[in-house]
């Protein structure tokens, strides 16, 4: 019996949290040692097992299995493979950098690294577990922390009521960080309503009195059931990704939420219900994705203009990355829905770009409302001279969301593409292109703003990053261009995962 | 066996039942509804004893026990509230009491 | 060997770049810097050179993107005549203008200058690259990446709002035809399984990529074409790439990037000439771009936006000719051009750094205080107007040829017309800016420096050179009929007569012209409204669209949202009421209960 390692990388935060609460009262200084130490170690050894894990043999790997509640079927039963790897590993970075780029955070810091950490064992959780009664457990430890981060440590932003809801606008208080927190944790737990229905559903019909996904897999479900369950795993699922029409929690919460938490959001929840429609969703129920197919990749399609047209008609920085966020979740979804080779392939590999380029947003937003105290894009200007090393970062994660080739965001992009055109519906293609020059006007012309032009008489005394916010800076940058450069890295894991996948869709 | 049949000792222990009820719905006086409160209690525990009685079964008595050290507790807590809420609003009216008012 | 030599040429820039972006204190320094970069794009010259010499070819190809059968997207390197006829032009002149930057910026502050020589060893980098790709995707990605390489060039002085603007402007339009690159690219591979080159050649040539589709697969592809070698419409973005700085403009903007496009359609001419109608196309295009350039580039005062017109002239002729079959003339006269109008450029660098404007009006009698300059920026010119016996001469036949061969008649006139007006306006500018009177007599106008002049002298040298080489022996290929060298010559005679009849010596007036050929002379003044439709659809209908968009989002669709919300505390609120707060209602409440319960329980029994 070697180490547990998906059991520590797992629990090593939330041992962080622990400590942090019980031994660092009053020492900022060590809270954030702690978390760094704790998220570090999950780092390493996410980069460990990324490394050790055998392609050849493919399948779940690093299996741990202990039976907590026999005549259930409930088991805490862990496992990785291709896929669930890269956003393991996706995950320990951001949260690694995370740490880093709040590192600033002066207002009970001890209780936010705390939830912070305990958030990140819900995730890491999710990518790891195997029995889907655990899985759903992480998946709400997950969620809920999220209420009192962007609740207690969020910012509030201005919404004018207008339109013939206006009254509804007033009632509910949009914009106040107290609306996004509340927006945000109701959606999510709505969705996962869903979430559960299916998963029992899958339990009951399965008849083999056992959560674990392996078992589930083996089961043959009726074509019907498999399409409300698909349908009920895409909606719940679905709107953690940010699948339009029920996307609008995610620009008001991450652009309420703090940094760390923006970034983790944003770079790792949305992926999770990504990961949540492809790992159940399509691996379990092969017949139902291959009929709800054209609806997922069509809405995806909807996501990925709506979304870039709604970030270009933005003038607040966050909400801007935000809408951003909707866009390329349709890309990934778009990926997903073309069952093919290159589309899924791409549809994982825009998961862990979108996650880092959206991380290293968020984290140069926050640095720039920090330093600047404003998130007006119009009030901005020729911060390039003040701050040459955030704007490098921040052009280096605009290229990546265009999709610029040598970042990692173009692999991602020209996979799907691929993927788009030889799937069923090969007009999926054009909205996706679309998307990539709607990203590219707006992402250049928020960058132009900002850091272009003579500096703006709004700020004085702009300073560029400092210290342990390079840290955040310098990995993530890094992680896009080693990635946009040498896509094989990513690609070959997780290419075991998912043929095996789309051989049990395709061949029926 | 002489003496008054089950059915005696069922309609005596409604009876308390509903004076109690009685009580706590007319009383305004915090006390008073204590009081009712007790009064129901003690008819429960005239039902559980008659019942053990006639079906010769001991766990009433046992039940009977409990309710009688819960419901000590409970007087006391129930006490300790209405003299808390007397010290802070003076009075132990209920009908002034509305602060859980939605 | 070749295949070494290839990614030695590649390898050198892209080392230095790396020096230059992950060593902050060597980027800072700025000349060292500099000297960094140039060492590596000359070594790469070198070895560019050798290939050249010992005519070394071959091909080499790796996985990029695994897939399940084998990897799904290749890279490598592709080096044959083509590539490295176009490498031994990348690396000269980047390595003439990176020498030329080191004294034209020397003003610049030390970070800034470094800034700049990292941008230029990606940019070398990024275009060798692009030269020697083996496949689609490899040429898209370092089509990209030279696009980037433009834009942050361009925008190198970016606290200036006009550099700005016109950096993400580049950026856009490029961007545009560059999504019907992608798409191109995609349904080829579509098509025909592969991205490589050879491969696809080689199904040409065997007839077995499906007709179905192909021509709009390969319009798609010349769009990307279209943007970045700025045809018709989509050459809006060049003149506005001027504001970068004079050496970025010659070495990216008239040499080398912007003939991307050109070299595009060349190295896949197999493909092309499956589709003979997008051929024609190209070439009624690229001489629609040739002519419209010219006209806005004779009423233009802005010295390098003149080149700019001109540059994108002279490519529309290249496009003409890889239109009308004669890809090698096109290319050859890429290469031409490639040397002169890198001369004109940094012969006009020489210019605006003395006189310290962009305006030609505000310049004059420049020939007499730098005649070094004058002397080059004349020979350049002779050699865009196409006068023997200089190498544009040569190579504008070529095309001229090559177009009258394609049956091409309409372009060929349209040709013809736009070799007169090039030796026009070009000569409109040499007349004001060096032999007019002097707009300011008091100005201290000097040569460049050495590290200037020496450029300067070998592109003048070469321009020559190549000129005379071709005059002794002739290139292969295409030649016309034996009236078309003295139709040619005659036609920039004219032009050249006309601009000295108009500016120097005044005999005709250049108001007169104006007015005779008013529509026009409106028309090219407002560059045809294009940029105002640019604008237009930009702002309206790309903005417009975002803003109602933006709008239904927040108050529509997340409105719904709200609006559920809203019910649910309203609905919540009326149910509030029952919580009266008196303890004996609930104990009614509780009573009731009971009572239905044993009610119910009564009558359920029954």
């Amino acid at each position: 019996m070697s180490v547990p390692v998906l059991s520590v990388i797992t629990w090593a935060p939330f041992i962080g949290a622990l400590l942090i609460m019980f031994t660092a009262r009053h020492r900022p200084l060590a809270v954030r040692l702690i978390a760094a130490v704790t998220t570090g170690l999950s780092t390493v050894l996410s980069l460990w097992i990324y490394l050790a894990y055998d392609r050849e043999a493919a399948g779940f790997q690093f299996h741990e299995k202990v039976v907590l509640v026999p005549p259930l079927g409930v088991a805490y039963e862990l496992g990785v493979d291709g896929m669930s790897l890269l956003l393991v590993l996706l995950t320990a970075i951001i949260i690694f950098t995370g740490v880093f780029a709040s590192w600033t955070v002066t207002v009970r810091s001890q209780e936010f690294y705390a939830l912070l950490l305990a958030l990140v064992t819900g995730v890491f959780g999710v990518f790891v577990s195997l029995d889907l009664f655990v899985f759903f457990l992480f998946y709400e430890l997950a969620v809920l922390p999220m209420y009192l981060l962007i609740g207690i440590w969020g910012s509030s932003g201005q919404v004018r009521p207008r339109g013939i809801f206006a009254w509804a606008f007033r009632e509910t208080g949009v914009g106040s960080k107290e609306y996004a927190a509340m927006k945000l944790t109701l959606y999510l737990l709505f969705g996962s309503a869903f979430i559960l229905v299916g998963i029992f559903a899958l339990y009951v019909f399965a008849g083999t009195g056992s959560f674990s996904f392996l078992e589930l897999q083996a089961a043959a479900f009726d074509p019907g059931v498999q399409w409300w369950v698909f349908l009920a795993f895409y909606v719940g699922f679905g709107i953690l990704a940010g699948i339009w029409p029920l996307h609008t929690w995610s620009p008001d919460g991450h652009a309420s939420a703090p940094t760390a938490v923006s970034m983790l959001h944003a770079g790792v929840l949305m992926k999770l219900g990504a990961y949540g429609v492809v790992r159940l969703g399509m691996g379990l129920l092969p017949e139902g994705a291959g009929a709800l197919a054209w609806l997922v990749g069509t809405i995806a399609c909807i996501n990925i203009v709506y979304g870039a047209l709604s970030a270009m008609a933005q003038t607040d920085l966050k909400y801007v990355i935000a809408y951003s966020s909707v866009s390329h979740m349709g890309i990934v979804m778009l990926g997903a829905a073309t069952l093919t080779e290159a589309g899924l392939n791409g549809s994982v590999f825009q998961m862990f770009a979108h996650g880092v380029m959206t991380g290293l947003f968020f984290a140069l937003v926050g640095l720039v409302y920090e330093k600047a105290h404003s998130r007006e894009i119009g009030k901005m200007g020729g911060f390039g001279h003040a701050m040459p090393g955030i704007a490098v970062a921040f052009t280096v994660g605009g290229l990546s969301s265009l999709g610029l080739p040598a970042t990692a965001g173009f692999v991602a992009e020209l996979l799907t593409f691929m993927g788009a055109w030889r799937s069923a519906h090969p007009w999926w293609l054009f909205p996706a292109v679309a998307g990539t020059f709607l990203t590219a006007v707006y992402v250049l012309r928020v960058a132009k703003q900002i850091f272009w032009g003579p500096p703006s008489p709004h700020f004085e005394h702009l300073d560029d990053a400092r210290g342990p916010e390079w840290v955040a800076l310098v990995v993530l940058v890094g992680v896009i261009v080693v990635f946009g450069m040498m896509p094989g890295l990513a690609i070959g894991p997780v290419g075991t995962a998912t043929m095996p996948l789309l051989t049990r869709i395709v061949a029926p | 066996m002489t003496g008054p049949g089950l059915q005696a000792y069922l309609i005596l222990a409604a009876l308390v039942f509903a004076i109690g009820l009685f009580g706590i719905l007319t009383r305004r006086n915090a006390i008073g509804i204590l009081l009712g409160i007790e009064l129901m209690l003690n008819a429960v525990n005239i039902n559980l004893v008659a019942f053990a009685r006639f079906h010769a079964d001991l766990a009433g008595l046992v039940f009977t026990l409990f309710t009688i050290a819960i419901t000590v507790i409970e007087v006391g807590v129930g006490l300790a509230i209405v003299i808390a809420v007397f010290r802070v609003r003076k009075t132990v009216d209920a009908d002034h009491l509305t602060l859980l008012r939605g | 060997m070749a295949i070494a030599a290839a990614l030695l040429t590649l390898g050198l820039p892209f080392a230095a770049f790396l020096l230059l972006a992950l060593v902050p204190r060597l980027r800072r320094s700025g000349p060292p810097a500099g000297w960094v970069s140039i060492g590596a794009i000359g070594a790469a010259f070198l070895v560019a050179a050798a290939a050249w010499l010992a005519e070394a070819g071959g091909a080499g190809v790796w996985g990029w993107i695994p897939g399940a059968g084998g990897p799904l997207v290749t890279v490598g390197v592709l080096l044959d005549d083509l590539s490295r006829a176009m490498v031994l032009l990348v690396t000269l002149v980047s390595l003439l203008v990176q020498v030329y930057s080191l004294a034209y910026l020397h003003d610049e502050p030390r970070p800034a200058l470094g800034r700049y020589y990292a941008y230029h060893a990606l940019f070398a980098f990024s275009m060798l690259g692009l030269v020697l790709a083996p496949t689609f995707v490899q040429m898209f990605i370092f089509w990209e990446l030279v696009g980037l390489c433009s834009y942050l060039l361009i925008g190198f002085w970016y606290d200036r709002p006009s550099a700005a603007q016109a950096a993400v402007k580049a950026f856009w339009v490029t961007r545009l035809g560059d999504v019907g690159f992608i798409i191109g690219i995609v349904w080829l591979w579509a098509a025909a399984g592969t991205f490589e080159f050879t491969a696809l050649f080689a199904e040409a040539a065997a007839g077995q990529i499906p007709a179905a589709g192909l021509a709009l697969t390969m319009v798609l592809i010349y769009l990307g074409a279209v943007g970045k070698s700025a045809q018709f419409p989509l050459h809006v973005w060049l003149p506005d790439a001027m504001e970068g700085p004079t050496p970025v403009s010659a070495l990216i903007h008239a040499a080398t990037m912007v003939t991307a496009g050109v070299f595009m359609v060349t190295r896949t001419m197999p493909l092309f000439a499956l589709v003979p109608d997008v051929l024609t196309l190209i070439a009624w295009v690229g001489a629609l771009t040739a002519l419209l350039a010219a006209t806005m580039a004779c009423v233009e005062g802005d010295i390098k936006r003149v080149l700019a017109y001109s540059t994108i002239s002279q490519l529309g002729y290249m496009m003409a000719a890889a239109g009308a079959g004669a890809a090698a003339a096109g290319f050859f006269h890429l290469g031409t051009h490639g040397v002169f109008k890198a001369l004109l450029f940094l012969g006009a660098g020489a210019v605006i750094h003395a006189a310290g404007t962009n305006d030609v009006f505000r310049m004059g009698g420049l020939f007499r205080a730098m005649p070094q300059t004058g002397i080059v920026f004349l020979i350049g010119t002779l050699a865009l107007a196409g006068v023997w016996p200089l190498a544009g001469f040569f190579s504008k036949e070529a095309v001229l040829a090559g177009v009258l061969h394609g049956q091409l008649t309409g372009p060929f006139v349209l040709l013809a017309l736009t070799a007169f007006l090039t030796a026009f306006y070009m000569f409109r500018v040499v007349f004001i800016a060096f032999f007019g009177r002097p707009h300011d007599p008091h100005a201290h106008l000097h040569d460049p420096p050495r590290l200037m002049a020496g450029p300067l002298w070998v592109l003048a040298g070469l321009t020559v050179g190549l000129g005379l080489w071709f005059t002794v022996q002739p290139p292969a290929g295409e030649h016309g009929p034996g009236w078309l060298a003295p139709l040619s010559l005659g036609l920039a005679a004219a032009g050249i007569v006309l601009a000295w009849a108009t500016y120097q010596a005044r005999v005709v007036s250049a108001d007169l012209l104006a007015t005779l050929l008013a529509p026009l002379d409106v028309a090219a003044r407002r560059r045809y409204g294009l940029d105002a439709l640019y604008a237009l659809l930009y702002r309206g209908a790309m903005l417009g669209c975002s803003r109602v968009i933006g709008w239904l989002d927040r108050y529509v669709v997340d409105g719904v949202v709200n609006m559920a919300s809203a019910w649910s505390l309203r609905a919540g609120d009326l149910l509030r009421r029952i919580q009266t707060g008196v303890p004996q209602d609930y104990v009614y409440g509780v009573a009731f209960g009971v009572l239905v319960l044993l009610v119910w329980a009564q009558w359920g029994s029954r």
